[in-house]
């Protein structure tokens, strides 16, 4: 086991324009369930390959288990890596697939055997040995993928979006399975996704990264209940917090904060919204407003009223809603960032 | 459905032509080629008779048949190997983008664009006794004696060697071009993922790519016996199948002895025998290019 660097890591594609990836210093914590969370293009698919050695850094270090690796090809780092696509080799049964990595640190066929064994009936996959590839389904190459992974006992996990080629009602269970089949062998793992579902339920931390450039860095419940900017407050949470326009700040809420006046209690800022649209989603309903009028007039916000709630609201419907105090947060107009709490005069 | 009559005419009037071509060019000679082989016929002659298996009982009792015979197998076989390797290495090269990638696969499609008798004449001079660029350049290293220089097309051995070399060099790019495609229709992550699980270079290449391309591989190697077995243009410009018949390959000795030798119903002989293995090898391509569409 290691943990995983990285100082100052940095990849620029096309010299002159900003990097894929900037500057970028992390570390992990022994054992640690990272993810990398970002849109398309945020930079998170090549810091991880670079960490991986298949991509070479511009500038700064990768460090495994404190050791420097920067400069070492893939297979001195003694990681193992996930493919988006599995990257299984096509013309190998699963057994001999799984094998490879043995084959390739030259184990003996006699002791290549049992481990193969082990790593299969680890992941369910005893029974599909002698099968190839293209014979199994996608949740199955998946767990050979993973199963090719563990073989040689890794010491870093790479995973590139395992789960994104699983249909929804698989991803959930292969979810679960992952954070089970971590927490089982305990080996240190980054996992990249752009799915913030994936990133929420799974990660010990969660590194929010946009354009190449590290947004924050925490736990689940610290990015979306403390984001550091605004980026991260409204990549995560959908619909995306509501940030309303105040002066040289700019005060935002999670949709589920907002609710009917007549529901919160405690020290709350309350604001008159002509509702624009009702959704009902079964588990809750999601309103679209307006507010109705005051210095922040017009301005839009997004709801979600859980369904144990059963207050009536309508389209064209003018209603009194409400924030509790603590659930504001305020961001500087001019960067983004985070700064101090302040009254607000909503109307 | 149904066709109305005009469709029928015009679908068939459509056809005719590329069934008149295939017929003329491909099916009349063929069929000429096997009455030929049977009969008794020469240049100045003018009329046919049966002889049955005379044509051939006569060339399988010339040696210079049975030499021709072994040179046929040793050229197509060695020319395919030396391609098929460099064709391999040079994919490899070109695969990944470099600073003037273009202009290199230019140069390299060059011997396959330019017309092989130009390029073999190209190579006649280069090799010639007398002129050979190739010679000079060998002494200017020292390694060959400048008033002894080896003799390209002249000696049995060397010129067989020659012949296979400047055909190998006028296949190279043919085959370069399609292993290229199959290669970069490999994904990217699979090599990738063969250098995390810790493998180098050869094994990767050999356990992982390569098996991945020999469907391609395949179908490059029977494109090139093909071309190779039934190829008399190296062999006809460089050495005219000598010295002393020591290079001639079947289709050059069914030229030889069936128009220049004027002996046609022997030339005709000599080319029959070609198609019992061209279909050998036909039916293997159709079979891998099938067996490449299923998987």
């Amino acid at each position: 086991m290691a943990t995983v660097e990285t100082r100052g890591l940095t990849k620029v594609f096309t010299e002159g324009k900003l990097g894929a990836v900037n500057d970028v210093n992390l570390l992990t914590r022994e054992g640690e369930f990272m993810v990398f969370l970002g849109p398309s293009g945020s930079g998170k698919t090549t810091l991880l390959r670079m960490i991986a050695g298949l991509e070479e850094p511009t500038r700064g270090d990768v460090l495994i288990g404190g050791r420097v690796v920067t400069r070492l090809p893939p297979r001195e780092r003694r990681i193992a890596m996930v493919f988006q696509s599995y990257a299984l080799y096509p013309h190998l049964s699963v057994y001999k697939n799984i094998a490879f990595p043995l084959r390739a640190q030259r184990v003996p066929e006699p002791q290549r055997r049992p481990k193969v064994e082990w790593a299969a009936a680890l992941l369910g996959i005893g029974e599909l040995l002698e099968r190839k590839p293209r014979e199994l389904s996608g949740g199955e190459r998946q767990r050979v993928a993973l199963a090719r992974a563990i073989v040689r006992e890794p010491s870093v996990f790479l995973l590139d979006e395992p789960l994104s080629n699983l249909d929804a009602k698989l991803r959930a269970s292969a979810r679960e399975e992952l954070t089970q089949f971590h927490k089982r062998i305990g080996t240190t793992t980054i996992y990249v996704t752009h799915d913030q579902v994936e990133a929420m339920a799974m990660g010990d931390r969660i590194v929010v990264l946009d354009k190449g450039v590290v947004r924050q860095v925490g736990s689940p419940r610290e990015v979306y209940d403390d984001p550091a900017d605004t980026f991260v407050a409204t990549f995560l949470g959908s619909p995306p917090m509501n940030l309303i326009d105040h002066g040289d700040v700019l005060a935002g809420f999670r949709p589920e904060h907002l609710l009917p006046a007549a529901l919160v209690e405690g020290p709350a800022v309350s604001i008159t919204v002509r509702v624009t649209g009702v959704e009902y989603l079964g588990n809750e309903r999601v309103l679209y407003a307006r507010i109705q009028d005051g210095r922040f007039a017009e301005q839009r916000l997004i709801g979600r009223l859980p369904s144990i709630y059963r207050v009536e609201i309508d389209e064209g419907e003018v209603v009194r809603l409400a924030i509790p105090e603590h659930d504001l947060r305020f961001f500087a107009k001019s960067d983004g960032r985070r700064t101090a709490p302040r009254s607000l005069a909503w109307q | 459905m149904a066709m109305r009559r005009g469709d029928r005419w015009l679908g068939a009037a459509m056809f005719v032509p590329a069934l008149l071509y295939i017929v003329g060019l491909v099916g009349v000679p063929l069929i000429l080629a096997f009455l030929y082989s049977v009969g008794d016929v020469t240049v100045g002659s003018v009329g046919y008779r049966f002889v049955g298996l005379a044509n051939f009982r006569s060339v399988l009792q010339s040696s210079a048949f049975r030499g021709a015979l072994v040179h046929s197998f040793v050229f197509t076989v060695s020319a395919q190997l030396i391609v098929i390797v460099g064709a391999n290495i040079l994919a490899l090269a070109l695969r990944d983008p470099f600073r003037g990638r273009g202009l290199v696969r230019f140069l390299i499609l060059l011997p396959w664009v330019a017309p092989i008798s130009l390029g073999a004449i190209g190579w006649k001079w280069m090799l010639d006794s007398i002129y050979s660029v190739v010679n000079w350049g060998l002494a200017r290293l020292h390694l060959v004696k400048p008033f002894d220089p080896p003799m390209w097309l002249g000696e049995p051995t060397l010129a067989m060697i020659s012949v296979i070399l400047v055909h190998a060099w006028r296949m190279l790019p043919f085959s370069t071009v399609i292993l290229l495609a199959g290669l970069t229709a490999i994904p990217r992550d699979i090599p990738e993922a063969a250098a995390v699980d810790g493998a180098g270079f050869w094994r990767t290449h050999f356990e992982i790519t390569l098996p991945m391309m020999k469907p391609i591989i395949a179908v490059a190697l029977l494109f090139g016996i093909i071309f190779t077995f039934t190829d008399m243009t190296v062999v006809y410009i460089l050495t005219r199948g000598g010295p002393y018949d020591s290079t001639h390959v079947l289709p050059s000795y069914a030229f030889f002895a069936g128009i220049l030798g004027g002996s046609l119903a022997e030339g005709a002989a000599v080319s029959v025998f070609l198609v019992p293995i061209l279909v050998l090898v036909a039916w293997a391509m159709l079979r891998v290019a099938h067996r490449t569409e299923v998987v």
